[in-house]
């Protein structure tokens, strides 16, 4: 069977991690901590 | 390897439910360690959840992309985006079969001996529906008069979040319990029903509702880790058909969307060594269970 290293995954990967400073730089995950640490009564079914 | 697989998804489960302090707080963990992404479907309201909920972080950063924006800032969710896709691109379907602790309740249910039925495959599609009209364009296009949408899919159908959540919540805070409503019985409804299914056929929330897993699918035929086929080994014996907990044929469909990466078919059923663990175009390893080529002749 032929061996031969698959660049899709790593094209993904350098398109996703790009993604992931972008969003870092414009400060999301500070959003989505806020988000986190309360509970989201609509979520749950209440409210 | 199944035994191993359930104590992976034992750890994971501990793992990203790690915070144990909530019956004496008698509130969720609100730690640092809640701006990483779940990379599996549990809820962040859990009491005792350590880690965000990517499907319920997208849909509450697409609820408010009008407020976000008119207020200078730019929570589009492309954090999130880009969490989810850095774990599908990474791992494609190996989560929702190793990592997610609603796969394992599924799996658990699964195991109460009654007869048991298959999961139609049109009903597959669905989990894409979900994840296009239930977190994408509902949170988004419906909005209220100052601009903000609801998270529809958490809201109205996530049976993950009502047992990790809604139910636990309910019993640590009595207060809640005055505000229980029709939107509550809704879902404890849904939650009834896919407990019901999960005894009766495998995995069906997975199959049919998830749209993390309909996320994660999208990656599974181009992810870096992914499960293969070596058609040169592989002697169409369809043993691979009899094991599959999500009934697909990985003889035909190497690479299915629907493929969980369970590694039955590899560990349990195929005696060619002709399922093998993909990492970037090279095999991981044998597992040691060809047979000698006259015994496949035979």
């Amino acid at each position: 069977m032929k061996r031969k290293l698959r660049k899709t995954p790593f094209i993904l990967l350098g398109f996703f991690l790009l993604l992931w400073l972008v969003g870092i730089s414009l400060g999301e995950p500070t959003r989505v901590l806020e988000q986190a640490k309360s509970i989201c009564l609509e979520c749950i079914g209440i409210g | 390897m199944q035994t191993i697989r359930k104590l992976v998804q034992a750890v994971w489960v501990f793992l990203i439910n790690g915070f144990w302090g909530f019956p004496i707080t008698g509130n969720l963990y609100q730690g640092p360690l809640k701006i990483i992404c779940s990379p599996g479907l549990n809820c962040y309201s859990c009491p005792a959840a350590t880690t965000y909920c990517p499907i319920g972080s997208l849909q509450q950063l697409l609820l408010s992309v009008r407020f976000s924006l008119q207020t200078g800032h730019y929570y589009i969710g492309t954090y999130v985006l880009a969490s989810m896709g850095l774990l599908g691109a990474s791992f494609g379907r190996f989560i929702c079969g190793w990592a997610c602790p609603f796969g394992l309740v599924q799996e658990l249910l699964y195991k109460i001996p009654t007869r048991k039925y298959s999961v139609p495959v049109a009903l597959n599609w669905f989990k894409y529906l979900f994840l296009l009209v239930f977190v994408v364009i509902l949170p988004l296009l419906l909005v209220d008069q100052f601009g903000l949408g609801k998270p529809w899919f958490c809201k109205y159908i996530c049976p993950a979040g009502t047992l990790e959540a809604g139910i636990p919540m309910v019993f640590l805070i009595p207060d809640l319990r005055t505000t229980i409503g029709f939107l509550y019985l809704n879902k404890i409804c849904i939650l009834t029903g896919v407990i019901i299914w999960s005894v009766l056929a495998s995995r069906p929330f997975c199959r049919t509702m998830c749209p993390l897993g309909a996320f994660y699918a999208l990656f599974n035929r181009v992810s870096l880790i992914k499960l293969d086929l070596d058609k040169e080994a592989c002697t169409n014996c369809k043993a691979c058909h009899k094991v599959c907990p999500v009934e697909i044929r990985f003889n035909e469909t190497p690479g299915s969307g629907e493929c969980i990466n369970c590694m039955k078919c590899m560990t349990d059923a195929c005696d060619f060594d002709a399922i093998f663990v993909n990492v970037a175009g090279y095999r991981l390893a044998r597992t040691g269970k060809s047979r000698p080529v006259s015994a496949r002749q035979s």
